[in-house]
């Protein structure tokens, strides 16, 4: 089992958001989030990646919102630096892979939106990691794009990987579980119980 | 590691890194004083390694924000946060790559100004090397209160405030090898050294539960 959480409660902003959290990803997985904005989708993945707590599994990548991507430096200076943390240097076949090779000598404060977010993306390709925690990976990319990064994600589930993936989008992946995050609303006495257990 | 203190590098030297404000800040700083202070020579030798280390001080003051603040707004903070580097060798490349932009440059820069504010002959080996083993310190120290504030908009005024009093003893220490500088100071020299290697040792740790803290 790749990560196998149970029992799992959420805070943010030090309210309790999720309570009793159980899932599991085994290789080849794909699991997607479902929920409403505000129902605890990315403090769940946050959760997961050890962002807000202990870590489930060392081998997690995680993209959040933001790209992570630095504008002064060129699309493959911003890969190669990942490639250098993560020790896996595998640019050139990425920025394949994600259609970054004709841009790779732009400043990546010259791109579009949608642009940096594949930038942004293709450094989970270069992490090694076998789990994928992905939050709104498709936010601000076409039609086109989301199949880029959708066939990259069934590349990776179909490699023994897993992803958890957070999405309004259908990704068309086949085998993907869905997982709807308001099964685990707290209610008002979860948060209650854990503050008697001495949580707080 | 290696490749955050590349990369830091290349940013700071990039467009709006902030390399050439800190080291234009220092030349300011310190070229003004005689402008002020008059054609002394007398008294331009005796205050010189205090505006020296004053200067290199409020100059390290004005980059500490962008250790990790740069990296917090765009969302690599929290990429490298999950990456296998631990948050203590995130704080220390950081640290690192920071006094190569400022607390070396700053160092040779000391250099031709000790001889625009009348440095004494004698004093310039002990100016360089107590630059040398204090701006370190500077650094890990201002990394700490970087740190901490990181999730603070515009939190510069806290950290100046945070870190400044942690500044004093460097401050005092370094610019009082240089005064002493005719008297041989080597143990002076060795506290300043001792600051350091404490900064370099103690302070990732803390900077890693400090971003913890911020990035829950």
């Amino acid at each position: 089992m790749l990560l196998n959480v149970s029992n799992l409660n959420c805070m943010r902003a030090d309210k309790l958001i999720l309570s009793n959290v159980s899932l599991s990803v085994d290789n080849g997985d794909c699991l997607i989030l479902r929920g409403p904005n505000g129902s605890g989708k990315t403090t769940l993945l946050r959760y997961l990646a050890g962002l807000s707590g202990g870590r489930y599994n060392n081998n997690i990548a995680f993209s959040g919102h933001l790209d992570g991507v630095k504008s002064t430096l060129t699309v493959r200076e911003n890969l190669e630096f990942w490639a250098g943390i993560y020790g896996f240097d595998q640019v050139n076949n990425v920025m394949d892979q994600l259609l970054l090779t004709s841009l790779q000598d732009r400043a990546a404060g010259d791109m579009s939106a949608g642009q940096k977010r594949r930038l942004g993306l293709a450094r989970m390709l270069l992490t090694g990691a076998s789990v994928w925690l992905m939050d709104e990976p498709t936010v601000s990319l076409d039609t086109a794009t989301s199949e880029v990064i959708a066939k990259a994600i069934k590349a990776h589930c179909e490699n023994g990987g897993a992803a958890i993936i957070s999405t309004h989008i259908d990704l068309d992946i086949p085998r993907a579980r869905i997982l709807t995050i308001t099964d685990f609303t707290a209610k008002p006495t979860d948060h209650k119980n854990l503050f008697l257990e001495g949580v707080f | 590691m290696k490749s955050l203190i590349l990369r830091d590098l290349k940013l700071a030297f990039r467009s709006g890194g902030g390399f050439a404000l800190t080291l234009a800040f220092f030349l300011i700083v310190v070229m003004f004083v005689p402008f002020g202070v008059g054609a002394n020579l007398e008294l331009l030798s005796r205050i010189a390694p205090g505006i020296l280390w004053i200067g290199a001080l409020l100059s390290c003051l004005l980059s500490l924000d962008r250790i990790f603040q740069l990296d917090w707004e765009d969302g690599t903070l929290e990429a490298l946060a999950t990456s296998p580097i631990p948050l203590s060798g995130i704080a220390t490349a950081k640290a690192c790559a920071h006094w190569i932009t400022t607390g070396l440059p700053i160092t040779i820069a000391a250099i031709p100004l000790g001889y625009l504010l009348n440095l004494p002959t004698d004093a310039y080996t002990w100016l360089i090397a107590s630059l040398a083993l204090g701006t370190p310190a500077l650094s890990f120290i201002g990394a700490f209160g970087a740190a901490i504030t990181v999730g603070i908009k515009r939190g510069g005024l806290l950290l100046s405030l945070l870190v400044l009093p942690l500044y004093i003893p460097t401050l005092m220490l370094g610019a009082q090898v240089v005064a002493t500088g005719t008297q041989n100071p080597a143990q002076l020299l060795a506290l300043v050294a001792a600051i350091s290697l404490l900064s370099i040792a103690l302070i990732p740790p803390a900077c890693a539960i400090a971003l913890r803290a911020n990035l829950r």
